[in-house]
């Protein structure tokens, strides 16, 4: 079967000494929606540095759609679109040139290119920003704009390297919405992002990396269905008696003691908890999780 | 990538250095006409007027030839060096790293855009030159060829010297303390007939003296060196620049980690 990535045994050291990657083996299958998360330093940003030519790796194999990037990077290059996290076009460039000059160091001819810029530039509303000089737009459409130009050569991968970091909520979900009609039509994304919950809902596949090494690569739901604790915040409509206990459960009060936060460890039900309150006359207004599922393993995984 | 998609990745890094220089002409294109203009009129004029006949020309005749190439030389240079640093320091570079234009693309993208702009001042330095004093032309081809060599030299000094780089500082310490004394001393402003014999063999190690030496030539037929062999430095030049650039660029020197 040929990978859209497929990675093994790489590593990085950095001239200072630092093992960035520490023999790492990952594989992204075609089509797939694949998040690569991990906390900062962990070797995130190496992995995709070296998958696009920005960091030359130590050793190991790298290979893009079956071509192996020491023999054939030009090719394997072409596979790939790069959406980087910091802002790296030229801002003195106008938002039209910027997509238009990167199709050109893919060889695309300019008709190509401007009609492809003017189809992309619509898709992510820069279309009315055309005209102006990059440096000049707001964060979130420099993003924005960073995505249509990895897009200009419509590569089969696209990698987003935390594309919505500060980016509005409004923005985030259009901006989803978009990337996800793109997996649809085939378009494998690979992201790293800090925000795990939107990993959570949109990734099929995730690997989590911590020190230069993958301590976890499967699929989200296999993931969280290792998941043996929870914790729920329970709204109350009225404060609970001083000293009040619920046995088998580890609960935190508010200072109010009108909020309560329990922890539910797996094959413990939540009914118990309802009942308990019930007994005394306490109803729940409200109830949600305190932080995301993957959050939570996230951290486990992390702290070992 | 194939040959028409490599013409169209050369072409885009051309025109888009082109943009570049032309878009902040205040900066990259009106100095040296004024600079060059003040030394028309001071050094050619005011004091040339003094000094006399210089290898059977006024000396204004014989200063312009290498104020022209001075304007060439400088320009060529700190187009690129300025060009590659600033996308490097803006992380633009990566656009085109990412991408897979080859190496040798990148470098002749480059290297051309400050020739461009090299002709280009070359041409607006000449034709200033002319409200001044008239030209003979010696030889065009031979003007041109020099002319062109020494733009495509500097370039690639320039990029050599941008990869190097790791602040603003590091791309003006070259030309400020080695590319302007060495113009100076390259026989802009004299024949090094008038030096000693000591100074004028060391003035053979300095290499814009051929380059000054030789445009001079195709415009005047004066030339205090061999002309030929000023063309074959310059080309040895190029091939050592151009292939330490692309080694440079290979192992990623400066813009990968």
């Amino acid at each position: 079967m040929t990978y859209a990535i497929e990675i093994s045994d790489l590593k990085k050291r950095y001239d200072s000494g630092f093992e960035a990657l520490k023999g790492i083996d990952l594989k992204v299958e075609k089509g797939d929606f694949f998040a690569l998360l991990g906390p900062n330093g962990a070797g995130k940003s190496t992995t995709i540095g070296i998958l696009c030519s920005l960091v030359n790796k130590t050793s190991g194999n790298v290979s893009i759609f079956g071509t192996n990037i020491d023999k054939d990077f030009a090719k394997a290059k072409k596979y790939l679109g790069v959406v980087p996290q910091e802002f790296n076009f030229n801002v003195f460039e106008t938002v039209f040139n910027v997509v238009v000059t990167q199709a050109g160091f893919y060889g695309i001819s300019r008709s190509v290119a401007e009609e492809r810029a003017e189809k992309y530039l619509k898709h992510l509303d820069l279309w009315d920003k055309r005209n102006d000089q990059s440096r000049m737009l707001s964060g979130g459409m420099k993003r924005r704009l960073m995505i249509a130009r990895a897009l200009i050569h419509e590569p089969e991968v696209l990698i987003l390297d935390e594309p919505t970091a500060g980016v509005d909520i409004e923005l985030r979900r259009s901006m989803w919405e978009f990337i996800k009609k793109l997996n649809e039509q085939g378009t494998t994304i690979i992201l790293t992002t800090h925000y795990l919950e939107e990993a959570e809902q949109l990734c099929r596949n995730i690997a989590i990396i911590n020190a230069g090494e993958i301590v976890e690569n499967t699929s989200v739901k296999a993931l969280l269905k290792t998941l043996n604790q929870e914790t729920f915040i329970l709204d109350l409509d009225t404060s609970l008696p001083n000293g009040w206990a619920l046995p088998g459960f580890s609960v935190v009060m508010s200072k109010d003691a009108s909020t309560i936060e329990v922890e539910v460890i797996k094959g413990q039900s939540i009914n118990a908890i309802f009942q308990a309150l019930d007994a005394i006359s306490v109803n729940v207004v409200s109830m949600r999780n305190k932080s995301n599922r993957l959050e939570e393993l996230f951290v486990k995984l992390i702290k070992g | 990538m194939k040959n028409s998609e490599i013409w169209v990745a050369f072409y885009t890094i051309l025109v888009r250095e082109i943009r570049r220089f032309t878009r902040i002409w205040p900066q990259t294109l009106l100095p040296p006409a004024i600079t060059m203009t003040l030394y028309f009129a001071i050094f050619g004029n005011l004091i040339g007027d003094r000094i006399g006949e210089m290898g059977g020309f006024s000396y204004m005749q014989y200063i312009v030839p290498g104020l022209i190439m001075m304007s060439v030389i400088t320009n060529s240079y700190s187009n690129v060096s300025s060009s590659f640093f600033s996308a490097k320091f803006q992380h633009s570079v990566q656009e085109l790293l990412v991408s897979p234009t080859p190496n040798w693309v990148i470098l002749m993208g480059y290297t051309l855009g400050g020739v461009a702009r090299g002709l280009c001042v070359g041409l607006i330095v000449t034709v200033l030159s002319l409200f001044f004093t008239h030209l003979a032309l010696e030889s065009l081809f031979l003007t041109i060829l020099v002319v062109c060599l020494t733009a495509i030299m500097f370039s690639l000094g320039g990029f050599v010297n941008a990869i190097y780089a790791r602040s603003f500082d590091d791309v003006s310490i070259v030309p400020t303390f080695i590319l302007t004394p060495l113009t100076y001393l390259g026989g802009v402003f004299y024949s090094i007939d008038l030096l000693p014999d000591f100074w004028q063999s060391v003035s053979l190690l300095n290499p814009v003296l051929y380059m000054v030496n030789a445009f001079r030539y195709g415009i005047l037929g004066v030339s205090d060196i061999n002309v030929y062999w000023a063309l074959v430095i310059v080309c040895v030049f190029i091939v050592v620049l151009f292939g330490f650039g692309l080694r440079l660029l290979n192992q990623g020197k400066g813009i990968r980690s």
